[in-house]
C-alpha cells in the first residue's frame, strides 16, 4: 500500500531528453514504441518548453479574460472548477515533430522520429462557455492566449476555433495537469500544433486581429521553395507510424507478430490505415482498434507472419476529410528541402522501417 | 428571482442577440488597473504599445550589457543562440539566413517579444523606454532605421520590415498522393488531398 503509486521497478521506459544550451528550454520525447492503447501516461507526455517550467500555486493562479468582451472577468481555479466540465481525449503534437524525417535524417526509433506526440484525456471548461460568459463584442474575431511562464508565451487564435472545440483544461488523465503540462491550467486546441496549446494559461485577450507574436509571425512558420513562408499553419495533418516492430527492435525469429502503431489527424477522425510490407507495392487494410476518436490517436494493428526475409514496413492513414498521408518524396516535391528558422514544421510523410535478415529493425 | 425566471431571462437575452447576461456569475469583474498591469500584448498596428521612447545610442548600451553575451556584439549570434542581424536578400538563395532583419515581418513583434521574454535570465525586466531603445539598436544594426532614429508608440508601427510581404496563408492540403494500382483493386476512392478543408 502507498499514498501515490509507482510503476513496477522492472519497467524502465522513459522520455528521451536532449540537452539544451539554454536551461529550461528544449524538448523531451515520448517513448511511443513502449505505449499500449491510445493514452500516454502523464509522466511520459512529451515536453517542449521555451522558458522553463514555472511552479505555480493554484490558490494564487487566476485566468483573466479581457479585451473585446462585455464583461472583463477574472477566474480563480475554484471558479473554473465550478463550471460544467467536459473530458475529451485529444493528441497534442509539436509542429516540429518528425522534422528530421523531412530533412532526410530519419529517426532511429519511434521515440526519436515521432516522439513529440502524446495523447491524453483532458478535463476542463469549454472555452466557448467562458467567452459566452464574458460576452463577445461585434468586432471580436481573434484572441491572444498567454502563459504565465517566464517568457509569457503568447499565441493568437481565431475565434472560430475558440468557439468550436477548445478546452481550458485543468485535468489530465484523471488528475491535475502535470507541472510540465501547464499546471494548473492550459489551453487544449484539438488537432492544432502543440505551440498554441498554451500552458500555464493566465490571460486571454479578445481582439480584432492576430497580434503577430514571435511564435506565429516568425517562428512556427513553414519556409517554402519560393522564399515565402506559410503563416498560421495550425492543423496537424493526417499521420501514422508503426511502433512495433520498429527501429531499435529485434524480431525474435520467424513467425507471428501483430504489427501495431498509431494514426492521427488534426482535421478529424482516422477512417483507414493501410500497411505495406513490400516497399509500397501493395497495401493491406489494418484494423482500427476502438475507440476511434476525432483529433485523438487511433491504435491500429495487423496480424503478420515474418518469413525471415528482408523487407520494409510502412503505414499510411486516411482521415474523414478524404485526405491520405503522402510519401516523403511527394511532400518534399512541394515543400522543398530548405529548412526555416526552426527547421521543418508540419511534416507528415509516411515512415518506413527496414527489417533485416537477422531480425534487426532499423530506420535505413 | 424564482427558479423558472432565470433561464427564461437568459433565453430572452440570447434571442435578442444583445450582450448575454452572465449565466453562471462565477469569477469577478477584473479591475481596470489589474488589466493594465497584466496586458503586455502589442499588435502590428501599435495597439498596446505603452508611452515611452528610446533611441539607437541608448539601445547600444543596453544591448551590450544585456544581449551581446548570447547574441554577439554585432548581433551575429552563435552556434547556440540565434543571430539577430544579417541575411537580407538570402531567402531565395541556397542557404537562407533567418534573422530579425531578414525574416521578421513586423517591428512590433520584436518589441513585444523583447519585453515579454528577454533577456532570457530576467525576462520582463526591461522598461518600455529600454525596450524601445534596444529595438531601435537591433533595427539599426540591420540597416532598417538610421542612427538618429527614435522609437515610440507612433514611430515603431511605421517601421517597414524588409520581409513584410514574405508570408502567405495556409494553403494546405497541398501535397497530392499518387494514385496506386491497389486503390483500384480495392474499389477505394482516390484520395482527396486537394479537397476543401472542413
Amino acid at each position: 500500500m502507498g499514498g501515490y503509486g509507482e510503476r513496477s521497478s522492472y519497467e524502465k521506459s522513459i522520455r528521451y531528453v536532449r540537452d539544451s544550451a539554454t536551461p529550461g528550454t528544449g524538448a523531451s520525447r515520448t517513448p511511443l514504441q513502449d505505449l499500449y492503447g491510445i493514452i500516454t501516461p502523464s509522466a511520459l507526455h512529451f515536453e517542449r518548453h521555451h522558458a522553463g517550467v514555472p511552479q505555480i500555486d493554484p490558490r494564487r493562479h487566476e485566468l483573466l479574460i479581457h479585451g473585446l468582451v462585455e464583461h472583463e472577468l477574472v477566474f480563480t481555479m475554484n471558479d473554473l472548477r465550478r463550471f460544467p466540465s467536459v473530458s475529451r481525449i485529444h493528441f497534442i503534437e509539436c509542429a516540429g515533430n518528425s522534422g528530421g524525417e523531412h530533412a532526410g535524417r530519419p529517426g532511429a526509433d519511434p521515440q526519436r522520429s515521432h516522439g513529440l506526440l502524446s495523447c491524453s484525456e483532458w478535463t476542463g471548461v469549454p472555452l466557448k462557455l467562458l467567452l459566452t460568459e464574458a460576452g463577445l463584442r461585434a468586432k471580436a474575431h481573434w484572441l491572444v492566449a498567454e502563459g504565465a511562464d517566464a517568457s509569457r508565451l503568447a499565441r493568437s487564435l481565431p475565434l472560430t476555433k475558440a468557439l468550436d472545440d477548445v478546452l481550458v483544461a485543468y485535468g489530465q488523465n484523471g488528475e491535475a495537469l502535470r507541472p510540465e503540462q501547464g499546471y494548473p491550467l492550459r489551453l487544449v486546441v484539438p488537432g492544432w500544433e502543440g505551440n498554441v496549446n498554451i500552458k500555464w494559461l493566465g490571460r486571454i485577450q479578445v481582439t480584432d486581429q492576430p497580434y503577430m507574436t514571435r511564435d506565429e509571425a516568425a517562428f512556427y512558420t513553414d519556409f517554402m521553395p519560393d522564399g515565402k513562408a506559410r503563416q498560421f499553419t495550425f492543423a496537424m495533418e493526417a499521420k501514422s507510424i508503426i511502433t512495433r516492430p520498429a527501429g531499435g527492435q529485434v524480431l525474435d525469429g520467424r513467425g507471428f507478430y501483430d504489427i501495431t502503431g498509431l494514426a492521427w489527424s488534426g482535421r478529424g477522425t482516422i477512417t483507414r490505415v493501410e500497411i505495406s510490407t513490400d516497399d509500397g507495392k501493395s497495401w493491406q487494410e489494418a484494423q482500427l482498434n476502438a475507440p476511434v476518436l476525432p483529433r485523438a490517436v487511433t491504435r491500429f494493428s495487423l496480424p503478420w507472419r515474418w518469413d525471415g526475409s528482408e523487407m520494409t514496413l510502412q503505414s499510411r492513414c486516411t482521415d474523414d476529410t478524404g485526405y491520405t498521408q503522402p510519401t516523403r518524396e511527394e511532400l518534399v516535391s512541394i515543400r522543398g528541402l530548405r529548412p526555416g528558422p526552426d527547421g521543418f514544421g508540419h511534416y507528415n510523410g509516411i515512415k518506413i522501417w527496414y527489417v533485416h535478415r537477422d531480425g534487426k529493425v532499423s530506420h535505413e | 428571482m424564482n427558479k423558472t425566471a432565470t433561464p427564461l431571462l437568459v433565453a430572452i437575452c440570447f434571442w435578442a442577440g444583445t450582450a448575454q447576461t452572465p449565466q453562471y456569475n462565477l469569477g469577478k469583474r477584473a479591475a481596470p488597473e489589474e488589466i493594465h498591469k497584466r496586458d503586455i500584448s502589442v499588435a502590428p498596428d501599435g495597439t498596446g504599445l505603452p508611452a515611452g521612447h528610446g533611441n539607437v545610442e541608448e539601445g547600444r548600451y543596453i544591448y551590450k550589457a544585456l544581449c551581446a553575451s548570447c547574441h554577439g556584439d554585432r548581433g551575429q549570434g552563435s552556434s547556440e543562440y540565434p543571430a539577430l542581424v544579417g541575411g537580407q536578400g538570402t531567402l531565395t538563395s541556397k542557404e537562407p539566413v533567418f534573422t530579425v532583419g531578414s525574416y521578421w515581418p513586423y517591428a512590433t513583434t520584436l518589441w513585444d517579444y523583447t519585453r515579454r521574454a528577454m533577456p532570457y535570465q530576467r525576462p520582463g525586466t526591461l522598461t518600455p523606454d529600454e525596450t524601445y531603445a534596444v529595438t531601435a539598436f537591433i533595427l539599426y544594426m540591420n540597416g532598417i532605421v538610421d542612427e538618429k532614429a527614435e522609437l515610440n508608440a507612433k514611430t515603431l508601427p511605421k517601421v517597414r520590415m524588409p520581409n513584410r510581404d514574405g508570408f502567405v496563408p495556409d494553403p494546405r492540403p497541398d501535397v497530392p498522393h499518387r494514385r496506386l494500382s491497389s486503390w483500384d483493386k480495392t474499389g477505394i476512392k482516390e484520395p482527396r488531398n486537394h479537397s476543401p478543408r472542413p
